[in-house]
C-alpha cells in the first residue's frame, strides 16, 4: 500500500487551528497588527486622491472635501487614523522584541495593554483637537 | 542536528532568496521614518481642519513641506509594498497566483507612490 492511500485512511492529526484557543489580548493585537497594516495599504489609495485633487484644482478638490467632510468620510478617516495610531504602537512593541527584550509573561502583557489602550485614547484626542482647529467648540 | 547549511552559506548569511535580512531591515527602517513622517502628516491635516483650497494648497506648496511629504510617500510605500508582500507569502501558496499578487502588489504601492509624488511636485511648483 502506498504511503499516500495509508494517509487517506489514517488521516495525519493536524495541528488544532486558531478556532480552538481562547482569546487573548497578545493574539488579537497580533492579528490587528497585520489588520491595520493592509487597511493602511488600501488608504493609501485615499491619500492619493486627495492630493491629486489639490493639485488638479479648486473643483476636483470640492469634490474630495464633500466626501472627506460628510458623515460616512469622517468615519473612514476616524477609523483610518486609529488604524494608523494602532499599527504605529505595533510597530514599536515590534521594535521592542527586536532588540530581545521584553519577552518574559509580565513584560508581554503590560506591553500589550499599552499598545491596546493607548492608540483609542490618541486617537480621540486627535479628533477633539481637529475639531476644536474647525472651530466646534 | 543543528544546521544543515554549509559553511560558506553560514558565512555569507543571505539564506533561500539570497536577499538576506535585506527585507526585514528596511522593514524596520522604514517604519521607524514612518513615525515621525506620519505624524508630521496627522499634525498638518488637524491644524488645518476646515481649512479652504487656497490655505491648503499654500501650506502644502511650501517646498519644506513638499520634501517632507515626498520622504513620507518614499518611505510609507517602501513600507507597506514590503509588508504586504509578507502577508501575501504567508497566505497565497499557488505558484501561479502568488507571482500574479506580487505583481500586483508592487504595481499598486508604484502606482499610488507616483501618484503622490506627480501631485506634491506639481502643488509646490504651481506655487
Ligand atoms: C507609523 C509608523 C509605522 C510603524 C512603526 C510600522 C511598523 C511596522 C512593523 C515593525 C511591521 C512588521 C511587522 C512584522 O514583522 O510582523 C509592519 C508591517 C506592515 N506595515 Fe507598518 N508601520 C508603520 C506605518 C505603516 C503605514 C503608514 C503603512 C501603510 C501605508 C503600513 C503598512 C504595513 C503593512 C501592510 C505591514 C505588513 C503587516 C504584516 O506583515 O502583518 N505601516 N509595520
Amino acid at each position: 500500500m502506498s504511503d499516500q492511500v495509508e494517509t487517506q485512511k489514517h488521516p495525519r492529526p493536524l495541528s488544532p487551528h486558531i478556532q480552538i484557543y481562547r482569546w487573548t489580548l497578545t493574539m488579537v493585537l497580533s492579528i490587528l497588527h497585520r489588520a491595520t497594516g493592509v487597511a493602511l495599504y488600501a488608504g493609501t489609495a485615499l491619500l492619493a486622491g486627495w492630493l491629486l485633487a489639490a493639485a488638479s484644482g479648486e473643483e476636483a478638490y470640492a469634490v474630495v472635501q464633500s466626501i472627506s467632510t460628510a458623515w460616512y468620510g469622517r468615519l473612514v478617516l476616524f477609523g483610518y487614523s486609529w488604524a494608523l495610531f494602532h499599527h504605529m504602537f505595533g510597530g514599536l512593541r515590534h521594535f521592542i522584541w527586536d532588540t530581545g527584550r521584553g519577552f518574559d509573561l509580565r513584560h508581554v502583557e503590560i506591553i500589550a495593554r499599552v499598545t491596546a489602550f493607548v492608540p483609542p485614547v490618541l486617537t480621540i484626542v486627535v479628533w477633539v483637537l481637529a475639531y476644536s482647529y474647525l472651530g466646534a467648540f | 542536528m543543528s544546521d544543515m547549511r554549509t559553511p560558506l552559506s553560514r558565512a555569507r548569511g543571505l539564506g533561500s532568496a539570497k536577499k538576506g535580512t535585506h527585507h526585514f531591515w528596511m522593514q524596520r527602517v522604514t517604519a521607524l521614518a514612518n513615525i515621525p513622517l506620519t505624524l508630521f502628516l496627522v499634525g498638518a491635516l488637524v491644524v488645518h481642519a476646515g481649512a479652504d483650497y487656497a490655505t491648503m494648497t499654500a501650506f502644502l506648496g511650501n517646498p519644506l513641506v513638499g520634501v517632507v511629504m515626498l520622504l513620507l510617500i518614499v518611505s510609507a510605500i517602501y513600507h507597506m509594498r514590503l509588508g504586504l508582500q509578507v502577508v501575501i507569502e504567508d497566505y497565497i501558496h499557488g505558484e501561479a497566483s502568488k507571482l500574479l499578487a506580487l505583481i500586483a502588489n508592487n504595481f499598486f504601492a508604484l502606482t499610488i507612490g507616483v501618484a503622490c509624488c506627480v501631485a506634491v511636485l506639481k502643488l509646490v511648483t504651481a506655487q
